[in-house]
C-alpha cells in the first residue's frame, strides 16, 4: 500500500481531479441558465435577460455571487457536524464517480476495469447524504423529504442496476471505456451507428426503463418528490441557505450530467461520432459525447417543465410492480436475443 | 315552497305553548323569533320534516343589540328540494348569552358558531370545540360588540392606541 | 422532534405544522397535520392569519358605499363578483331599479372575472400538483382580462368599479369588441387545457378518488358553487334563485360525473371549473349581444343612502361558490351589521372531513381542489 501510494504522481492526480470538476462547475452555470431558458421558451416567455446583456448570460453567475454574500444559517437544535458536512458529501459523491467516465477516446479519468461497478457503488452515498441532511436539520419537513428519497433512491437503484445489467450482458465488460469502444463504426443497416440501443429491440425498451430510473434517481419530475415544493417546502434542503444550499445544487446538476452520461455511454455510443470516421478524434470525441449528454439533460429538463409529480405510494408502485419486474424480464429476453443472433 | 307565514302557523301548532311571532323591519325579510332554548328542536324539526326539508344552513350571523344589551344569531335556512328559505332569529341578555349549539344539525354551523364567539362572545352550549377562530386563542374581548375596545397590548406589541371610531373623527 | 421517530415499540405519531407559510396554503392557513409516516390521520384547520375586520370596519363606515373597497379584499381574486353581491343587496334593500345598461356590463364583468378567477384557481391547483406550466399559460390569458377591466375601472386587481345603483364609470369605447375578440381567442385554449392537464394521466391519478365529497355531506357543510357541483348537484344560484339578470341568459349547470374515479373527487371538482368558463362564455356572448349601447350608467339616488330599518340576506354565485351578505341596517347611513358569507370559510371547514387518511400530497390536492382565498376565509 504504502509502495503503491509513493508511485502515484500528485501532479498527475490533480490535473485528473480538476478535469471533471472544470467540466461540472462550466456545466452547472450553464445548465442553471438553460434550465431557465428553456422553461422560458416552455412556458411562452423569456427568462433571464438582463444579466450580462446577450440573453441574461451572466445570470447564474450573478446568481453564485449572490449566494456567496449570503449568511450561513445553521438552526440552533441541528447536529451541527452533519449539517454542515452533507451538501459536500453529496457532492463529492457524484463528483467522484465522474472519475470513470470516459470523456473522450483519449481521457478518462481512472480506466478501472469494474468502471460501472464502482459508478453505481459511489453514487449511492448519495442517499445517505440526504438522509443526513434530512435528519440533522431538525425540521419535520426536512426529514420527510430525506425518507422519501431514501426510499426513492434505493428502490429506482434496482432497476437501474438491472438494465445497466443488460447493456454488461451484452458488451461483456464493466469498463466502460470498453464499452465505449465496442460501439464505434456504422454497420447496422449499412448506415447507422453500431450503438447498442441500435443492436437490440430489447435494448431500446432497457434504455426506456433507464431514463424513466434515473429521473427518479435524480430527483427530476415527474419524480422530485424529495424536494417537491408544493407538499414539502424543499424538503431536505428547507433549512440550508447560501453556499451551502448552492453545493446542493451543484450536486443535483453534477449528478443529472453524470448520469446522463451514464446513459449516453451505455446506450448511445460514448464519445462516437455518428458519422463513423468522420468528425472523430480526441476533441470532435468529447464533443459528441457531450452533446449526447447534454441531449439527455435536455429531454429532463423538457419534462420538468411538462408534467405534474406523482404521489410518494405511485412512485414506488411504480418501481415495485412495473420496473423492477419489466427490467429483469427484458434482461433475460437480451440475454436470449444475444444467444441466437 | 312555502312562505315564512305558512311555516310560523305550522309552527304554531307545533309548539302551543310558545307564541310564535313574524318580525319584520320597514324593509328586508322577515324572519321567525325563536326563544333560546327551542332553537335546536325547531331546527330539527325543520331539517327533517317533510314539510319543510332545510337542508342547508346558508348563514350564521352573531350580532350585538347595544341597546337592549342583547346579543343575537340569525340564522339563514334554505331548502334545496322545497326551494323556499327561512330566517331565524335568536335572542339573549349580554350576561347570560347562551344558545344551544345547532353543529349536530347542519355540520356548517361549526365554524359560523366559533365565529360567533368569537366575534360577539354568543355562548354555543354543547358545542364540540368551541374556540376562538379568527382571533389568537388569548385575545381579550370580542370584537364585533358595539362597545368594544381593543387591548392596548397584546403580548407587548401594541395594537394601534386609537381605535377605528376615533381615526374617523 | 427526535422522540417522535425513535418510537420504544408503540405506535407513535409526528404532528406537524403545514403552514402559515407553506407554498400550497394559498395565503396563510395553517394546517396542523398528525402523520403516521406520510398518512394524515387528522387534520385541524387554523385560520385568521389574514383577519382584516372587513365587518366592524363595514360598521364604522358612514356610507354603504364606504364598504365597496373591502368588499374587495375579501376575495381578492374575485373582486367583481365580491362587490356584484354586495351593491345588490343595498339595492335590494333601497328597493332600487339599476338602468339595464348597468345590468349588462355587470354580468359582463361578473363572468370575465369568473374566469378569471377560475383560471387562477386551475392554475395554482395545478402548480400544487407539480405542474408549473399550465399555470403559467393560464396567466397569459387572465392577463387579457384584466387588461381589459384596467381599462375600465383603473385598476388590475382591486377595481372598485360598481357603485351602489350603477357604475363608478362607463366602459370605455372599445370595451364591447375587446370582450368579443376575448372570447374568441379563449375558447381554443380550453380545449389546450384539457390536452396539457386535465386529461394528462398523472394528474388524473393525483386527484381522482382522492378527497371525496358525498353530496349529503356537501349539503349538511352547506357547500355551494363548484365544490357542492363537483359532488353531482345540480345547483347553480345564477339558475336556482336568479339575481340581476341572470334569468335572461341560456347557459348549462357542468356538474361531476365521477368518469375517472368517483364521485366527487378532486378531478371532478376540477373540471366542473374547466366547463364552467365555457357557460361564462356563453354568458358573455349572449351578454355582448343584449347590451345597449348608448345609456345611464347611474340611476338617480340620494347623495346618503339611508336605507329603510330591516335586514336581509342576499347570495350570489361566486367563483367560490354562495357568497351571501346580511345587512342589518337601523335607519342611520352606516350600517348596523355585514356579515359576509364566505364560500371558502365553509368549504376549508369541511377539510377535515374529507381528508380522513389522504397522504401529505393529497392534502395538497385537496386543498387545491376546494379553491380557497384566505382572504375571504379571514375576512
Amino acid at each position: 500500500m504504502t509502495q503503491y501510494l509513493l508511485n502515484i504522481n500528485p501532479i498527475a492526480i490533480l490535473v485528473h481531479a480538476a478535469i471533471p470538476l472544470t467540466i461540472i462547475l462550466v456545466y452547472a452555470l450553464v445548465a442553471i441558465w438553460a434550465e431557465r431558458k428553456v422553461a422560458g421558451f416552455i412556458q411562452d416567455r423569456l427568462g433571464p435577460m438582463r444579466v450580462g446583456g446577450w440573453h441574461g448570460w451572466a445570470q447564474s453567475i450573478a446568481d453564485l455571487l449572490k449566494l456567496i454574500q449570503k449568511e450561513d444559517i445553521i438552526p440552533a437544535d441541528s447536529s451541527r457536524f452533519l449539517f454542515k458536512f452533507a451538501p459536500f458529501m453529496m457532492f463529492a459523491a457524484s463528483y467522484a464517480a465522474f472519475a470513470v467516465i470516459p470523456f473522450s477516446s483519449s481521457y478518462i479519468g481512472s480506466n478501472i476495469n469494474i468502471g460501472v461497478f464502482y459508478l453505481l457503488a459511489v453514487t449511492s452515498v448519495l442517499t445517505l447524504s440526504i438522509i443526513m441532511a434530512g435528519w440533522a436539520s431538525n425540521n419535520k419537513w426536512s426529514l420527510l423529504g430525506g425518507m422519501r428519497s431514501a426510499a426513492q433512491l434505493v428502490s429506482y437503484e434496482v432497476p437501474t442496476i438491472a438494465t445497466v445489467l443488460t447493456v454488461i450482458v451484452v458488451t461483456g465488460s464493466l469498463n466502460l471505456m470498453t464499452i465505449t469502444e465496442m460501439q464505434s463504426g456504422n454497420d447496422i443497416l449499412g448506415f447507422l451507428p453500431n450503438w447498442l440501443i441500435f443492436q437490440n429491440p430489447f435494448l431500446l425498451v432497457a434504455f426506456v426503463i433507464f431514463f424513466i430510473s434515473i429521473l427518479a434517481e435524480s430527483h427530476r419530475v415527474p419524480f422530485d418528490l424529495p424536494e417537491s415544493e408544493s407538499e414539502l417546502v424543499a424538503g431536505y434542503q428547507t433549512e440550508y441557505s447560501g453556499m451551502r444550499w448552492a453545493m446542493f445544487m451543484l450536486a443535483e446538476y453534477a449528478d443529472m450530467l453524470l448520469l446522463s452520461l451514464l446513459g449516453a455511454t451505455l446506450f448511445f455510443g460514448g464519445w462516437n461520432s455518428p458519422f463513423g470516421e468522420f468528425m472523430s478524434g480526441p476533441f470532435w470525441s468529447f464533443f459528441w459525447f457531450m452533446l449526447k449528454g447534454l441531449l439527455l439533460v435536455f429531454v429532463m429538463m423538457w419534462i420538468r417543465w411538462t408534467l405534474p409529480r406523482y404521489r410518494v405510494d405511485q412512485l414506488m408502485y411504480i418501481c415495485w410492480s412495473i420496473l423492477i419486474p419489466l427490467s429483469f424480464i427484458n434482461l433475460v429476453l437480451v440475454a436470449l436475443w444475444e444467444v441466437i443472433f | 315552497m312555502k312562505t315564512p307565514e305558512e311555516i310560523i302557523e305550522i309552527l304554531q301548532n307545533r309548539f302551543t305553548d310558545e307564541e310564535w311571532i313574524l318580525e319584520s323591519g320597514q324593509s328586508g325579510l322577515p324572519w321567525i323569533r325563536v326563544p333560546a332554548n327551542k332553537i335546536k328542536e325547531v331546527s330539527k324539526i325543520l331539517r327533517d320534516d317533510a314539510e319543510f326539508r332545510f337542508d342547508t344552513l346558508m348563514c350564521l350571523s352573531g350580532l350585538h343589540y347595544s341597546a337592549e344589551q342583547e346579543l343575537g344569531v340569525a340564522y339563514h335556512l334554505h331548502s334545496t328540494s322545497l326551494k323556499h328559505s327561512l330566517a331565524l332569529k335568536v335572542r339573549v341578555p349580554e350576561e347570560k348569552p347562551e344558545i344551544p349549539s345547532v353543529e349536530s344539525i347542519w355540520k356548517t354551523a361549526d365554524w359560523h358558531e366559533r365565529e360567533a364567539w368569537d366575534m360577539v362572545g354568543v355562548q354555543f352550549t354543547d358545542h364540540p370545540d368551541l374556540r376562538r377562530i379568527l382571533c389568537p386563542d388569548d385575545w381579550e374581548g370580542y370584537p364585533l360588540r358595539k362597545d368594544y375596545v381593543p387591548q392596548e397590548f397584546y403580548h407587548g406589541v401594541p395594537t394601534g392606541e386609537k381605535t377605528v371610531s376615533e381615526q374617523n373623527d | 422532534m427526535i422522540e417522535a421517530i425513535t418510537d420504544s415499540g408503540e405506535r407513535r405519531e409526528m404532528t406537524i405544522n403545514m403552514g402559515p407559510q407553506h407554498p400550497s396554503t394559498h395565503g396563510v392557513l395553517r394546517l396542523e397535520l398528525v402523520l403516521d409516516g406520510e398518512v394524515v390521520k387528522h387534520v385541524k384547520p387554523h385560520i385568521g392569519y389574514l383577519h382584516r375586520c372587513f365587518e366592524k370596519y363595514a360598521e364604522q363606515m358612514d356610507d354603504y358605499a364606504k364598504v365597496i373597497p373591502y368588499t374587495d379584499r375579501m376575495d381578492y381574486v374575485s373582486a367583481m363578483n365580491q362587490e356584484h353581491g354586495y351593491v345588490l343587496a343595498v339595492e335590494r334593500m333601497l328597493e332600487l331599479e339599476v338602468p339595464e345598461r348597468v345590468e349588462y356590463i355587470r354580468v359582463i364583468m361578473a363572468e370575465l372575472q369568473r374566469i378569471a378567477s377560475h383560471l387562477l384557481g386551475i392554475g395554482a391547483f395545478g402548480l400544487d400538483l407539480g405542474a408549473f406550466t399550465p399555470f403559467l399559460y393560464l396567466f397569459i390569458e387572465r392577463e387579457k382580462i384584466l387588461d381589459i377591466f384596467e381599462k375600465a375601472s383603473g385598476a388590475r386587481l382591486l377595481y372598485n368599479y360598481m357603485a351602489v345603483a350603477g357604475l363608478m364609470r362607463d366602459v370605455h369605447p372599445e370595451f364591447k369588441d375587446e370582450v368579443a375578440d376575448f372570447v374568441k381567442t379563449f375558447r381554443p385554449k380550453i380545449k389546450e387545457l384539457d390536452d396539457l392537464l386535465s386529461y394528462n394521466k398523472i394528474f388524473v391519478r393525483r386527484t381522482a378518488n382522492i378527497g371525496v365529497l358525498p353530496v349529503k355531506v356537501a349539503l349538511n357543510y352547506a357547500a355551494s358553487g363548484p365544490v357542492l357541483r363537483g359532488s353531482g348537484f345540480k345547483w347553480d344560484l345564477r339558475k336556482n334563485d336568479p339575481y340581476s339578470i341572470y334569468d335572461r341568459f341560456d347557459f348549462d349547470i357542468p356538474v361531476g360525473s365521477g368518469e375517472m374515479g368517483s364521485l366527487g373527487d378532486c378531478w371532478d371538482r376540477y373540471i366542473v371549473r374547466v366547463k364552467e368558463m365555457e357557460q361564462s362564455l356563453r354568458i358573455i356572448e349572449q351578454a355582448l349581444d343584449g347590451m345597449p349601447d348608448e345609456g345611464d350608467v347611474m340611476a338617480a339616488i340620494p347623495k346618503r343612502i339611508r336605507p329603510k330599518e330591516g335586514e336581509l340576506y342576499v347570495r350570489t354565485e361566486s367563483p367560490r361558490g354562495e357568497l351571501g351578505y346580511y345587512i342589518v341596517s337601523d335607519k342611520s347611513a352606516s350600517p348596523f351589521r355585514v356579515k359576509a358569507r364566505a364560500p371558502s370559510f365553509v368549504h376549508l371547514s369541511m377539510l377535515p372531513a374529507i381528508s380522513k387518511g389522504a397522504l401529505i400530497a393529497d392534502i395538497v390536492a385537496i386543498v387545491g381542489s376546494i379553491d380557497i382565498v384566505l382572504g375571504e376565509v379571514d375576512r
